[in-house]
């Protein structure tokens, strides 16, 4: 297994300072996030493919332009997975840098957890490591955190260690009519319970007898086996979980949706005006942050953490 | 009589005492003794005034008197911290948060629980229990360490295995800054929009602010658990066992791993019922649904017989597996009796490596005539090797840190890394540099100045630098109860 490129040779073409503003192309599936790219900027690619995979250590090391579809097949053969996703086409850098979250992330845990170490360009043209290939480390400050949703404006990813996990013996999507919320709270940590205000859709995933006794008692809630969850609308919000029952009263206002029950996303078909304004404090560290990581905002300019578009397009 | 002319001291001492209340303003010989240090082995801190506020407001006012007289402002929770991170350095203003205690709000709805800083660990699991849940994060410490604490740590504990560490459980602190100006990081909704400053305070030690509030999740108590207790004649056999259970593809909510020498001081500490001549013993806990417990519990006894286990035991009920539990936990008050002090090492190596490092750990030791003890996270390579030995023994101080040092050095090599769950603090800067290249240490530097511009918290740690504090080289009894 190797890289398309080194993640050296990515560094030297992301360049240094002189060398003007400079954006990463992965596969485009959420492009507008954060913002639209000042126009002429330079795009590069990162390294793609899969460096080391050990199963028994349940890590993965693979280049940033890497598709989480071909990750995620790689992984299969040992039954394991992440909790990575997207279209085809998107990438394991893309996705980090936009940091949304699947939706199993109730069970499975959040994109924002699963990097363990990056290799990235700095706006300097450096090469820099941030975290360690370990599944447990606290040596020095966390920047993995840091660059997870930062939309590439601190620095271009080229290389990262993944934490992999086990994939469910079974799995199953059911539907039908009743509370989300009540049904919530008879079962064990369910992968996903998302409401469009009317049907009620739940994934169960783990051992094949422990599923069926939770599908028993989602059947005696009114639900059934389906195909698939629903066709998730474009745009999304997070909100407290507590507030999707106020959202969804507001339903002839803000149209059809699904919601993420527990974890508080909805999914919208035309924008709304629910995200939380950041504080100015938050402003404030925002852009001292960037200060510190890119002076001249050559990273990605034009895009702002900040300012994250709910278009996922 | 001859009147002292105030001083600068004198104007903030008597600041801090009009802005909290001159009891909760320590500048005696006791306080600045008792707080120099923290449960690491560092000596040489230097505390002067300690504060003991009890609100936000009372934080921001420290923070303010300090800066406004050029002191430094060290935070420190309940002093359980293992790498000096809480000892003061050069006389600082200390913001004990002990008296910041309260657990503020219990969220059902939204999954969290709002609490100050000083609530400690396991009263917080305690407050949840009525409602079905619990706190995961679970250092040994727990009944003494504070959720404050654990955020500057990015704490662990045995059931980080299955559960993720401090920073998967925390989504939003309240955190007073340098300035004395206060910011919410992180939130309850799902995705806060912008840079995870959350994710980058968890675990900064005190160097980006102080925390005065936080938000964490609440996780459902899982509807079964199982404890088992698995012996073996060596300790290879044992390591293999924890790289095949994970290899087996299961990921059990603890593996912890007790050597020899260990398992018989706990045994005679507890009386746990552990067999007293294993060469090692793994304490295993799967949890779930009944029947993956049971399909899982049956891949670690399989895995666990392939590797030559000689007993394996599965605790009957509660009581058992508390017990089981309890003398995991109370490891190192057992370590007395052999040996009055030990020097605790933290690093993670990759756990298909367990067995060439452990055996790599006990060479060292060998080499430099010492005794080594491993109780540790086996299940994510989180070693404790625990040097035990006699101060008054001339030149085992040196052995004993030239042995901690090739340690350190043996599990970068095998791709580890320096701490998995105690931090850097003062005692393992100098070995950043191993870790991290000039570069990488400059990026780190720079989210600590974006929060921090005039390195006024918590000045000298986790980054190495030229000044120093505190003094490794003295080592000296780690208190009773001490753990990891």
């Amino acid at each position: 297994m190797a890289l398309s490129r080194s993640v050296d040779d990515f560094v030297e073409e992301v360049g240094g300072l002189d060398t003007g503003p400079v954006c990463v192309r992965g596969g485009s599936t959420q492009w507008l996030v954060g913002g639209r790219v000042q126009p002429g900027t330079r795009e590069v690619v990162a390294p793609a493919g899969i460096v080391t995979y050990e199963p028994a250590e349940m890590t993965v090391r693979v280049g940033a332009a890497t598709t989480v579809a071909e990750l995620h097949e790689a992984l299969a053969a040992h039954r394991q997975t992440t909790v990575l996703s997207g279209p085809s086409r998107a990438t394991v850098g893309g996705v980090l840098c936009v940091g949304r979250n699947g939706l199993a992330s109730a069970r499975d845990g959040r994109v924002r957890d699963v990097l363990l170490q990056a290799a990235y360009a700095s706006a300097e043209g450096r090469r820099v490591v941030a975290g360690g290939p370990t599944v447990k480390n606290v040596t020095g400050f966390d920047l993995c955190r840091l660059l997870v949703g930062s939309i590439g404006t601190l620095g271009l990813i080229g290389e990262v260690i993944l934490r992999t996990r086990p994939q469910p013996d079974v799995d199953v999507w059911l539907n039908g009519i009743c509370d989300p919320f009540a049904l919530r709270r008879l079962l064990y940590r369910p992968a996903s319970t998302l409401w469009d205000g009317t049907t009620t859709w739940v994934h169960l995933e783990g051992y094949a007898a422990d599923v069926t006794a939770q599908q028993q008692i989602c059947a005696s809630a009114g639900l059934v086996p389906c195909d698939a969850p629903p066709e998730l609308p474009p745009y999304r919000y997070p909100l407290r979980p507590v507030d999707l029952t106020t959202f969804a009263r507001q339903r002839d206002a803000v149209g059809p949706f699904v919601a993420e029950v527990g974890v508080g996303v909805v999914h919208t078909t035309h924008r709304c005006t629910l995200r939380r304004v950041p504080s100015a404090e938050v402003i404030a560290l925002h852009e001292r942050l960037r200060d510190q990581f890119d002076r001249t905002r050559r990273l990605n300019p034009g895009r702002d953490p900040l300012a994250c578009d709910e278009n996922a397009g | 009589m001859r009147r002292r002319t105030p001083t600068v001291r004198d104007s903030l001492v008597e600041a801090l005492s009009v802005a909290l209340a001159p009891d909760r303003v320590h500048t005696g010989d006791l306080a600045r003794r008792l707080f120099a240090r923290d449960a690491s082995v560092i000596t040489g801190g230097r505390a002067d005034v300690v504060c003991f506020p009890t609100s936000t407001a009372e934080v921001q006012a420290c923070v303010r008197v300090a800066r406004a007289h050029g002191r430094a402002v060290v935070t420190r929770g309940s002093g359980t911290g293992l790498a000096g991170g809480a000892v003061p350095c050069d006389e600082p203003v200390l913001v004990v948060t002990t008296k910041m205690d309260r657990i503020i709000e219990i969220d059902e709805d939204n999954g969290v629980v709002w609490v100050e800083p000083g609530v400690i660990n396991l009263d917080l699991t305690r407050a949840l229990a009525p409602f079905g849940y619990h706190y995961a994060p679970d250092p040994s410490s727990q009944q003494s360490c504070s959720i404050g604490g654990n955020v500057a740590n990015n704490s662990g504990g045995p059931h980080c295995l299955a559960y993720g560490v401090t920073s998967a459980h925390v989504v939003a602190i309240e955190v007073v800054l340098a300035d004395g100006s206060t910011v919410m990081l992180g939130g309850v909704e799902a995705e806060p929009c912008g840079l995870d400053l959350r994710g980058v305070f968890v675990g900064s030690e005190g160097t980006m602010g102080v925390a005065t509030k936080v938000a964490v999740r609440m996780t459902a108590n899982p509807p079964a658990i199982r404890t088992l207790l698995l012996d073996f004649m060596s300790v290879r056999d044992a390591a293999s066992a924890v790289t095949g259970i994970i290899a087996a593809g299961v990921v059990p909510a603890a593996i912890e791993m007790m050597d020899a020498a260990i398992t018989r001081a706990v045994e005679q500490y507890v009386g746990a019922g552990y067999p007293l001549d294993a060469a090692a013993v793994l304490l295993v806990e799967v949890d779930g649904l009944p029947d993956g417990v049971a399909a899982e519990c049956e891949i670690v006894e399989r895995v666990g017989r392939e590797h030559h286990a000689r007993s394996i035991r599965i605790a009957a009920d509660e009581v058992e597996r508390a017990l089981l539990w309890k003398g995991r936990k109370t490891a190192f008050g057992a370590i007395a009796r052999i040996k009055p002090n030990y020097y605790l090492h933290d690093t993670v190596i990759p756990r298909t490596k367990l067995v060439e490092v452990l055996e790599q750990v006990y060479a060292i030791a060998e080499r430099h005539d010492l005794l080594v003890m491993n109780v540790f996270h086996a299940g994510d390579g989180n070693l404790h090797p625990l040097l035990v030995y006699d101060a008054r023994d001339p030149g085992v101080l040196e052995r004993v840190h030239a042995a901690g040092a090739e340690i350190v050095a043996a599990s970068l090599a095998a791709g580890g890394v320096l701490s998995g769950e105690h931090g850097v603090g003062l005692e393992k800067r100098k070995f950043m540099s191993q870790q991290f290249s000039v570069d990488d240490l400059d990026h780190q530097n720079r989210a600590r100045r974006a929060f921090d511009p005039d390195n006024m918290m918590n000045p000298g740690k986790v980054l190495p630098t030229g000044a120093s504090c505190g003094d490794v080289q003295h080592l000296d009894t780690i208190p009773a109860g001490a753990w990891l």
